[in-house]
């Protein structure tokens, strides 16, 4: 129940019975290939459009996610999810074929973590047996829509980030074998005034840190309660300005682990050409969150961890009108599971 | 890029200042140097081609060049095809954008995106979405100059 002022705890500890992710071909070159349910070789997934392909990469994720747990789509109460297309489209057109029903939610890039704490919500307080979370981005959609055509030849700063293509989801059960969820931090909307869309990573790195200085406040935790802390997307730029700020909040992060999805999903020395400073987009937490991290935690290399996503929640018209980019942050805390 | 100052809270503008000096810096000579480099040889190659149509064609020195310009847009349309034009722009920065292969691209690339969305609203609609501006503020441009040319051929 409620914590603090922006926090819940979840006292009946709601399970993460499956989660499956599926990627493109540029995260399948990544260091994290061997972690990802599906690899795809081609960008348009063998579909006609870049957003029938994301919508692809959705529905495998989330037919995945429900055949791991051991459930069928019917068994499924609520499916809660978002992308970064206009009006939710992949989402929402994935789930036209799943007929689960849905809550369309937008957090941009936190969506991963926003729709897991929802679902966390919904099924620790007795109002599913089984809620799923889920969300997709795809690197050519998220151009197209953002920024220019997939093959203009525009040359990207070192600060720029390269968008996620694949999708995570995640089911989540009252009972059940596996990790549980145990908090969630909603995160406020945070805006200092960084207007590039080309430096995701500096305009949202303040509200990665303004939640979880919420969420050590709200718990009266420090950071060393957990074995490892995770940004969404914040990659190298923003990583580094994150740290600072923590430093500066007198937060303290050396106690333990902490990194960022957008440096771990892809080689920044092999990739670099493509990937600028890392990875990015609703994918990006996603695919790490239930692909890599989960199986560490499976393996017991470590016990508790804090997934923090990111998100820009700009539009092309709000960065066109000259506008600055707000951001967000949600957190969920995944801890090892009594019967895991 | 960041806000108007006078519109800035202090902590806004307090970290502004250390998210400027968090940037990596862009490797300007270095860009520089490629953009000269791979600008200059695509100029090269317009200057074969030149010679290549007024030896070979039979094409006077001043009608070679629209055979040059046509054979030059339909190389870039087809690296941007097989998806090779975004990757040199990578490398090359203005070098690649600022012949006529970067005019041609921006258009075929547009093209190639909206397909999608039908011929007319998709790639007819949007074929201009970045080549537009260059056409309206070029013909704008050629105006002004246009105007100056006359008062002072006039004057003189």
């Amino acid at each position: 129940m409620q914590r603090g002022y922006q926090s819940w705890e979840f006292e009946h500890r709601p399970v993460l019975i499956g989660a499956a992710t599926s990627v493109g071909p540029e995260e399948g070159q990544g260091p994290l290939s061997r972690d990802f349910d599906l690899v795809h070789e081609e960008m348009n997934l063998g579909e006609k459009t870049w957003e029938k392909a994301e919508k692809k990469l959705m529905e495998d994720a989330a037919g995945l996610a429900i055949k791991k747990a051991g459930l069928t789509k019917e068994q499924i109460n609520f499916y809660i999810g978002g992308d970064l297309m206009n009006q939710i489209i992949s989402s929402s057109f994935a789930v036209r074929s799943l007929a689960i029903p849905y809550l369309g939610v937008f957090g941009a890039c936190s969506t991963s973590m926003e729709s897991l704490a929802i679902a966390a919500m919904i099924v620790n307080s007795g109002g599913a047996d089984y809620a799923m979370a889920g969300t997709c981005s795809h690197n050519c959609t998220v151009e197209k829509q953002f920024r220019y055509p997939t093959e203009y030849g525009s040359q990207k700063p070192p600060t720029a980030q390269y968008t996620v293509t694949g999708a995570g989801a995640s089911v989540v059960a009252k009972q059940g074998t596996g990790p549980v969820i145990t908090r969630a931090t909603i995160g406020r909307v945070v805006d200092m005034g960084i207007t590039d869309p080309f430096n995701m990573g500096a305009a949202m790195a303040p509200a990665a840190v303004d939640t979880l200085q919420a969420h050590f406040r709200d718990f009266g935790i420090e950071p060393g309660y957990y074995d490892l802390i995770v940004t969404g997307d914040l990659a190298a730029v923003g990583y580094d300005i994150a740290r600072e700020l923590l430093q500066k909040h007198k937060v303290p992060i050396e106690q333990t682990t902490y990194q960022d999805c957008g440096l771990l999903i892809y080689d920044r020395e092999k990739q670099k050409h493509i990937v600028q400073a890392g990875g990015s987009g609703c994918g990006c937490s996603a695919v790490v969150t239930y692909g890599h991290l989960l199986k560490r935690l499976a393996a017991g290399e470590f016990n508790r961890m804090l997934v923090v996503a990111t998100g820009a929640l700009l539009s092309p018209l709000s960065y066109q009108q000259g506008e600055s980019i707000p951001c967000i942050a949600h957190a969920v805390a995944i801890e090892q599971g009594k019967e895991g | 890029m960041a806000m108007k100052s006078k519109m800035m809270m202090p902590v806004q503008k307090e970290y502004q200042e250390l998210a400027k000096q968090k940037e990596p810096a862009r490797p300007v000579l270095s860009n520089c140097i490629r953009a000269f480099l791979v600008g200059g040889v695509i100029c090269l190659i317009g200057e074969g081609l030149m010679l290549f149509y007024q030896r070979v064609g039979g094409f006077s020195e001043k009608a070679a060049s629209s055979p040059t310009v046509v054979t030059l847009i339909l190389i870039s349309v087809l690296l941007t095809s097989f998806g090779l034009y975004d990757k040199i722009a990578q490398w090359a920065g203005a070098g690649t954008a600022v012949p006529v292969t970067g005019f041609a691209n921006s258009m075929c690339s547009a093209a190639i995106e909206h397909k999608s969305e039908g011929l007319v609203l998709g790639v007819g609609g949007n074929m201009f979405k970045l080549a537009g501006s260059v056409i309206v503020f070029g013909t704008v441009a050629a105006f002004l100059i246009g105007i100056i040319h006359v008062l002072f051929k006039l004057g003189g």
